[in-house]
Formats: C-alpha cells, sequence, structure tokens
C-alpha cells in the first residue's frame, strides 16, 4: 500500500500540493486525473522518491520512502517499475539491452535466462520482433511499450505510468489501456496511472482521483467519477465530451 | 542520489544577499560535485565486471584515440612556436642550441599536460555533459535511479577510469610531438642540428618532471570526468539547460586546470 500523508511540495512561490493525502490500495489501478501543472506527475514522482516532499511523508508497505536515501532507498524502490512519458530508453542500447538492463546490472542470471527473460516481456507489450531495433527508429508508442517491457521485466509489485497515452493516436491509445490492464490481470500488481486523458482513466482504473489547485478534489470508482457534483471534476468531463456515463462504457467495451 | 528537487531562489534583494548566493552556489556545486567523485570512486571496484570493463575501454576509444588528431596538431604547432619564440630571442646571445632545453622543460612540466588538458575539457568535457545533461531532461538518469541502477557506478565511473588512465599518456604523447615539432623548427629555422636540439633537450629534464606532468594530466582528466558529469546531472529545462551545462562545463574545466595546475606546480617546484 502507498500512502501520501500531508504532503506538501512547493517549487519556488508555486504550492503545487497542498496537505495531500492519498491511499493507493494493493492490487488496484489508481487514475490520478487533472489538468496540465497541477502536480500529477509530481505525486507519481513522490511516491518513488525522485522528488521529496517538503512537508509530509510518504510510506509504501509501511516504509517511509520519503525519508530513505542510499542503498535502502534503493532495495525499496525494487519494488517498483515506472513508465515515463518518453519512454526513457537509454539511446545507445538496442530496445532488447534497455529491457535487459536491469537484469544484467542486478542480477546473476545467464545470460540465455536473461534473454529469455526479456523475449518474453517484449512478447507481452508486443515488441516481439524489435529486439535489435534502436530506440531512435521506433514511434513514439512502440517506445512507451519498449520503456514498460523494461519497467516490467523484474515482475514489480507496483507500476507507476507516468502520462502512458501523452502523445498517442486514439489507437496507441487503447493499446497502452490494453497492455495495462493485462498486466494487471498477468501479474496481480498496483498501480498508479497519470494521465488527462479522462477515456483512458475510466477504462483502466479502479478508482480516479482528481488533482486540482493542489488539492485532491474528487476520488471515486469510474461509474460514480463521471456522476461527480464537484465544479472543478464537472468541467474537466465536459471538457473531454464525456458528460454521461454510456459514452465511455460504449467506448471501453 | 542524484536525482535531486530543484532549486528556486527568489531574485536578490541587495547586493549582500547577490554576494551571499555567488559565494555560496559555486561551493554548493563543488561539494556535490566532490561527492559525485567520491561516489565513482566507492564503484571502482566495478570496473572489472564485464561491461564496465566494456564501456571503460570504449570511453578510452572515444575519449583518447578520437582526440589524437587534434591534440597532434595543438602538441606540434605548441612546439614548434617555443622553439621559435625562444630561438629569436636566444640567438642574440648566440644560445639557439639551447631550444630544446626551453622546448622540453616547458612541455613537460607545463605545456604537454596544461594543452592536453584544455582540448580535452573543450572536445571530451563538453561531450559528456551534453549526453549527461540530456538524459538527465530525457528522464533517463530517473530511469536508472528507479531501476535503482547508480548513475555513478553505471555512467560515471567509466568514464572516470578511462580519462584517468587516457589523460597521461595523451599528455607523454603531446610532449613528444612538441619536443619533436620544436626540432623541426630548431633544424629548418634555426639551423640547430638535430643532435644538438635532442642532446639539449635532455640535459636537464629528470624524471620527477616526466612524473609531475603526467600526475597533473591525471588530475585534469579526473576533474574534466567530475565536472562536466556533474554539470550534466544539473541540466534543467530542455535544450536550453543542456547547453548550459556544456558551456559551464567548458568554463569551469578550462578555470579549474588553470587553478590546480598553478599549485601543483607550486607545490612540487617552490
Amino acid at each position: 500500500m502507498i500512502r501520501l500523508e500531508q504532503v506538501t511540495k512547493q517549487f519556488g512561490g508555486n504550492r503545487v500540493l497542498d496537505k495531500v493525502d492519498l491511499e493507493v490500495r494493493d492490487g488496484e489501478t489508481l487514475v490520478i486525473v487533472g489538468p496540465s501543472g497541477v502536480g500529477k506527475s509530481v505525486t507519481l514522482k513522490l511516491m518513488v522518491r525522485l522528488l521529496t516532499p517538503d512537508q509530509g511523508r510518504v510510506t509504501v508497505n509501511g516504509e517511509i520512502i520519503s525519508a530513505l536515501d542510499g542503498r535502502s532507498l534503493e532495495i525499496a524502490r525494487e519494488k517498483f517499475g515506472m513508465l515515463f512519458q518518453g519512454g526513457a530508453l537509454l539511446q545507445w542500447l538496442t530496445v532488447g539491452e534497455n529491457v535487459a538492463l536491469p537484469l544484467r546490472e542486478k542480477t546473476n542470471l545467464s545470460e540465455a535466462e536473461i534473454v529469455a527473460r526479456v523475449r518474453e516481456k517484449l512478447e507481452l507489450v508486443g515488441l516481439q520482433d524489435d529486439y535489435e531495433k534502436w530506440p531512435a527508429d521506433l514511434s513514439g508508442g512502440m517506445r512507451k511499450r519498449a520503456g514498460l517491457a523494461r519497467a516490467v521485466v523484474e515482475n514489480p509489485r507496483i507500476i507507476l505510468y507516468d502520462e502512458p497515452t501523452s502523445g498517442l493516436d486514439p489507437v496507441s491509445s487503447r493499446l497502452i489501456d490494453d497492455l495495462i490492464n493485462s498486466l494487471r490481470r498477468q501479474m496481480n500488481v498496483t498501480s498508479v496511472v497519470v494521465t488527462h486523458d479522462l477515456h483512458s482513466a475510466l477504462a483502466i482504473g479502479d478508482r480516479i482521483t482528481m488533482i486540482n489547485d493542489g488539492a485532491i478534489v474528487e476520488t471515486a470508482s469510474p461509474a460514480r467519477f463521471i456522476e461527480s457534483k464537484n465544479p472543478a471534476v464537472k468541467q474537466f468531463l465536459a471538457a473531454q465530451y464525456i458528460t454521461r456515463r454510456g459514452v465511455w462504457e460504449e467506448g471501453s467495451s | 542520489m542524484i536525482i535531486r528537487d530543484p532549486e528556486f531562489y527568489p531574485p536578490p534583494e541587495n547586493p549582500v544577499t547577490w554576494l551571499g548566493r555567488a559565494t555560496v552556489n559555486p561551493c554548493r556545486g563543488a561539494g556535490r560535485a566532490v561527492l559525485l567523485f567520491l561516489a565513482a570512486l566507492k564503484a571502482m571496484p566495478h570496473v572489472f565486471g564485464k561491461r564496465a570493463r566494456k564501456e571503460t575501454v570504449y570511453q578510452m576509444f572515444t575519449m583518447g584515440i578520437k582526440s589524437l588528431t587534434v591534440l597532434s596538431v595543438v602538441a606540434a604547432f605548441t612546439g614548434m612556436i617555443l622553439a621559435l619564440q625562444t630561438g629569436i630571442e636566444l640567438r642574440r646571445f648566440g644560445q639557439e642550441e639551447n631550444i630544446g632545453t626551453a622546448v622540453m622543460m616547458s612541455m613537460v612540466r607545463e605545456m604537454g599536460p596544461f594543452m592536453t588538458g584544455l582540448i580535452l575539457a573543450a572536445s571530451v568535457g563538453s561531450a559528456i555533459a551534453a549526453q549527461m545533461g540530456t538524459m538527465m531532461v530525457q528522464e533517463e538518469i530517473a530511469a536508472l535511479e528507479v531501476m535503482s541502477i547508480n548513475p555513478a557506478r553505471f555512467l560515471v565511473m567509466p568514464r572516470l577510469v578511462a580519462m584517468a588512465l587516457m589523460t597521461p599518456l595523451l599528455s607523454f604523447y603531446s610532449c613528444i610531438l612538441g619536443v619533436v615539432g620544436g626540432g623541426v623548427v630548431g633544424y629548418t629555422q634555426l639551423g640547430v642540428p638535430w643532435g644538438v636540439y635532442f642532446d639539449n633537450a635532455m640535459l636537464y629534464v629528470v624524471n620527477r618532471d616526466l612524473f609531475v606532468g603526467m600526475l597533473k594530466a591525471l588530475i585534469f582528466g579526473v576533474m574534466i570526468v567530475v565536472i562536466a558529469c556533474h554539470q550534466g546531472f544539473s541540466a534543467r529545462n530542455g535544450a536550453v539547460g543542456v547547453g548550459n551545462a556544456t558551456r559551464r562545463t567548458v568554463i569551469i574545466s578550462f578555470l579549474s586546470i588553470l587553478l590546480v595546475g598553478y599549485f601543483v606546480t607550486r607545490l612540487f617546484y617552490y
């Protein structure tokens, strides 16, 4: 379980998060939505201690990750896999080498075992024929899928997704949504997804949390979220032409 | 931990605030660079691992072999200019056969390591800063940290080892070329025979001179890598940030080479 307790984060004079409480339950997919620049990605990075809260604390399975450093932080981070916005693949390694990187650097697996594991994960994301390709030769969607294969190659318990569908065409976006759902089914992982794509959020989330003006304004199941009376949520839904339940139910079926 | 929270400072309210910040921030940067160096030093035993070994050899090739052309030209012409300038003056006293001594001492003690350091700071240092900066803004460094792969071990250490091995060798190479360049000018322009030139060149130089020169080069090499990696890891805000990191790397490296070069000379020769 990931828990943010009274977390405040400020950049210069801009208070991005103000005493935020948030809980991610084991095995669920929590989607964090909100307009650009409200602190969605900041929240995600706080969970894996890429950022440190100014006040409050972040715990993962009871361990205060926001206070860890050095080797203990490295051990705590082994629970996590993270998909970054652009995939964050190392440009001088092939797709296969990128996915194999954590295994080669941190395990004593034989080369044959590593290659087998990498091929399995690449197949999972539909890139089984792209092992030898360079990141620069991949499309945006393929790069994200390769990043996802790398994020899950060590079979983490928690996967963080930072804008997994941003910059993708609708077909690729739905492909990524399906991947998130299938990964959750196959690996039984806890997932936290940051997105501003509400169609995606409604299709993959067990719960949806909306951040606005540094605070959480709504946390609810997709069905309840779409019925929310909160003005910020209503405005956000209307901006993406989601005004009634049927729209997303038809879309996700 | 390489990834740090971005730092924001309000505009300085008065000259005292400005002065304080202008003093504290560089000290803080230097402290972080030293910590990065120590982290890379701590990771040194990993250099014998298969991947790190391969990466180190690759870095030695890109840092060393690819710098040879420019270094050769600069070293040879440095020796030639030294020979010409000193030769013209010494000729007034009929002492032009002593240019060998002047060129050799200048190249081995100062100009060899100094020119090597400056060239590597401009070429290799800027390249490292640009690469690390790009990786930083594209979240590749963050991805390494989340994978619990220490960037100091994975990225800094192989470059540090490669540079520490290559700079003394390149400095030695530039000394040889400089002295030979000086000899060419001595023979063709000043009429100093080859034999006389090289006899004079070897007359006063001692092993200690070579040792101090190569030590200087090693220190310069280590400084360049640490400064470049630290500046790269500090890059923010996309391409502009990467450009700034590269620019700062070259400036700080040049200043550090001058400063440290002086103090090493003072330590061994004063």
